[in-house]
């Protein structure tokens, strides 16, 4: 019988889900869900967006008004959701391809203006859903199909680059770290303004198997045994943080958020009786 | 619905306005109940952005400057999955960039109009001079086999009620409405009249009330061919996707289901084709030669059929408003009637082609085309017909 999670949150005729055995996805998703259903939300007043890959199938299996976008854009889709309805509260879900490669514009403009939604992404460290292809976040050095003798690109720090493009909050956590990563999930959705939490998934399939890391158990051991809270980082130096992970609230601060802003200039241009 | 205005064109005194084409857009889709507009810079429709910046906070609209075309149209489809009428402006370089989510309006049957101020092209081309090259790429711009209808008004005053049936025809089809501009068009001014509201006839889009029904967001209601979708936020809890999906909105491999969502929303167009086309003839009662020509160089296409039949020659025009689906039946028995058609168009020989597949062998079929960035000349179309009409 199905828990009362899935039952509430999860459109239980589109299970099984089609990620691959071992994927951190699923745990993340269902962080996600934790995380609205600790917060008490009203279903009605969420929706989930996504783009495409691994992480965006997510949207599908949930039971809110989901929309599956095209590649890179969910961001984008949201922001006009969120314009018309302010009142919704908008969790996008996406993978590090999709949100850091294709769709990086979006990700640091709607930073810039601070429009409140949250950001989840799925961090694979690979684009799985076309075979196993480096990303932005796969480390200098590992391998992928289309990087057989080791990457040469640098690898992004997702939650840095929202945050100095102007995310209000911005967390990381693991799909080893479910307690610490539904709260990080609430904390952002809670937050007024653009949040983002990177969720260090794993894939076993494709960037595990490329990489020698092991089994999925494996993968995910690694991530309990190398993720560092940030109050331990602090006073850790670089080279003992090099290869780690570390996970938990990165940044907060409040802004003016842009869904409100815009209705002063309705107002100011008379428009608010209309 | 074909028609925006009520019935009976009274003697009402309309308030008068002297607006640049792409400022008569904006009235239009004001007027039209538009109430989100996304866009990016660019010339030559800049001035649509600019007057939607200015004069939708008035009406509790919103503006928002997106960060690149493709992420206008992204949050256009946005908002009117929320609900709203909501519209995108662009020309040819950006129009070009919002292909892949003008497909998947088109594939998950969500309304909007994206307005095409042409320029020369092909890409940064010759900025911003007049081009009519975007012709294909309204209709075939986007990957994979879809609906699509394009507007292309003549005058300041189509452009504005030529808005409001771009809305009306979203709405009613939900499919992306191309309002097929052209940098004559967009920034020539004219005097026009503006419509009161209680004159507009406006379609909204239809919704489902039974929230069980809804729930199935792409089930057709007996005797209808388009599904009525509610918007996001009424608790409904229902799937959107740019993959093709059953009556559920859920994604589908099925052959059959497949077969029948693609085939669906390409009949829902082909199936409408009396209420979605509108064309104009023009002194074409005795012709032997037909202009045909749409947009601005429709302009010159009359004052060329005017100048010739002063001189005699038994010339008329035949006039595309709505450019796709190409106006087939009515001109195919112009083919019959005629010698000879002239196709006056500014691009290399786009809408000749079908002309060329209508015409079918049964009448001569020439063109007269620029792409130097200059307009055709009402001289120029006449020089061809004299050519042809000899």
């Amino acid at each position: 019988m199905a828990s009362r999670l899935i039952e509430t949150y999860m459109r239980e005729e589109r299970l099984p889900h089609i990620w691959c055995a071992g994927c951190g996805h699923g745990i993340l998703m269902r962080d996600v869900a934790l995380a609205i259903d600790d917060l008490k939300l009203d279903k009605k007043d969420v929706v989930i967006v996504s783009g495409i890959g691994c992480s965006s199938r997510a949207a599908g299996y949930m039971n809110f008004d989901t929309l599956h976008t095209t590649h890179g854009r969910a961001i984008a889709f949201a922001t006009g959701i969120k314009m018309a309805k302010p009142h919704l509260k908008i969790v996008v879900i996406t993978g590090d391809g999709d949100a850091t490669a294709i769709g990086g514009n979006h990700l640091i403009h709607a930073a810039r203006r601070n429009i409140d939604m949250t950001v989840v992404v799925f961090n694979n460290n690979i684009y799985g859903m076309t075979g196993g292809q480096f990303s932005p976040t796969t480390p200098t050095g590992d391998f992928a199909t289309t990087a057989p003798y080791g990457s040469i690109d640098p690898d992004f720090d997702i939650p840095r680059l929202a945050e100095a493009a102007g995310a209000t909050y911005t967390a990381r956590g693991t799909a080893y770290h479910v307690p610490q990563t539904v709260k990080l999930i609430e904390n952002a959705i809670a937050h007024e303004g653009f949040s983002l939490v990177e969720c260090v998934s794993v894939c076993p399939t494709y960037y595990g198997r490329k990489n020698k890391k092991g089994d999925a158990v494996e993968m995910l051991k690694w991530q309990r045994d190398n993720a560092v809270p940030v109050s331990k980082a602090r006073s850790m130096s670089a080279e003992e943080l090099k290869g780690k992970i570390v996970y938990g609230e990165l940044s907060r601060c409040e802004r003016p958020e842009y869904t409100k802003e815009y209705d002063k200039i309705i107002a100011a241009a008379g428009g608010a009786k209309a | 619905m074909t028609q925006v205005m009520q019935e009976a064109k009274t003697a009402r005194k309309h308030r008068r306005a002297l607006l640049q084409g792409n400022e008569a857009v904006v009235e239009g889709a004001l007027a039209a109940g538009m109430r989100f507009f996304a866009g990016y810079p660019i010339t030559p429709s800049t001035e649509i952005a600019e007057g939607c910046a200015l004069k939708l906070p008035r009406v509790g609209g919103k503006f928002i400057q997106m960060e690149d075309e493709l992420a206008s149209m992204a949050a256009v489809i946005g908002a009117s999955v929320a609900g709203v009428k909501s519209m995108t402006a662009t020309s040819g370089p950006g129009f070009s960039l919002k292909q892949e989510n003008i497909g998947f309006a088109a594939l998950a049957e969500i309304p909007c109009v994206v307005v095409d101020v042409q320029r020369s092209g092909p890409s940064t081309g010759l900025p911003t001079s007049p081009s009519q090259g975007d012709y294909m790429q309204a209709r075939w711009g986007t990957h994979g086999d879809h609906p699509v209808i394009a507007v292309s008004p003549w005058s300041v005053q189509e452009a504005y009620s030529e808005t409001i049936r771009c809305f009306n025809l979203a709405e009613e089809y939900r499919v992306p409405v191309i309002l097929l501009m052209d940098e004559i068009v967009g920034h020539m001014r004219e005097g026009i009249e503006l419509f009161e509201p209680e004159e507009i006839k406006l379609f909204d889009r239809l919704t489902k009330a039974d929230p069980e029904q809804a729930s199935m967001p792409y089930d057709i209601v007996p005797r209808e061919q388009v599904p009525r979708i509610t918007p996001f936020g009424e608790g409904v809890f229902y799937n959107i996707t740019g993959l093709i999906h059953d009556n559920w909105g859920f994604p589908t491999n099925s052959p059959v289901k497949a077969n029948r969502q693609c085939t669906r929303i390409m009949k829902k167009v082909e199936n409408n084709l009396g209420d979605i086309e509108k064309y104009e003839s023009y002194r074409l009662d005795d012709a032997q030669v037909c202009v045909v020509s749409f947009g601005g160089t429709a302009r010159s296409a009359r004052a060329a059929v005017d100048a010739a039949r002063l001189d005699e020659f038994r010339v008329g025009m035949f006039r595309p408003v709505t450019v796709w689906p190409f106006p087939e039946e009515a001109l195919a028995k112009i083919c019959d009637q005629v010698e000879h058609i002239v196709v006056a168009e500014l691009n290399y020989g786009q809408m000749k082609l079908e002309v060329e597949r209508v015409a079918a062998g049964r009448c001569e079929v020439h063109h007269i085309g620029k792409v130097n960035g200059t307009i055709l000349k009402p001289g120029e179309i006449y020089k061809k017909i004299r050519e042809v009409a000899r």
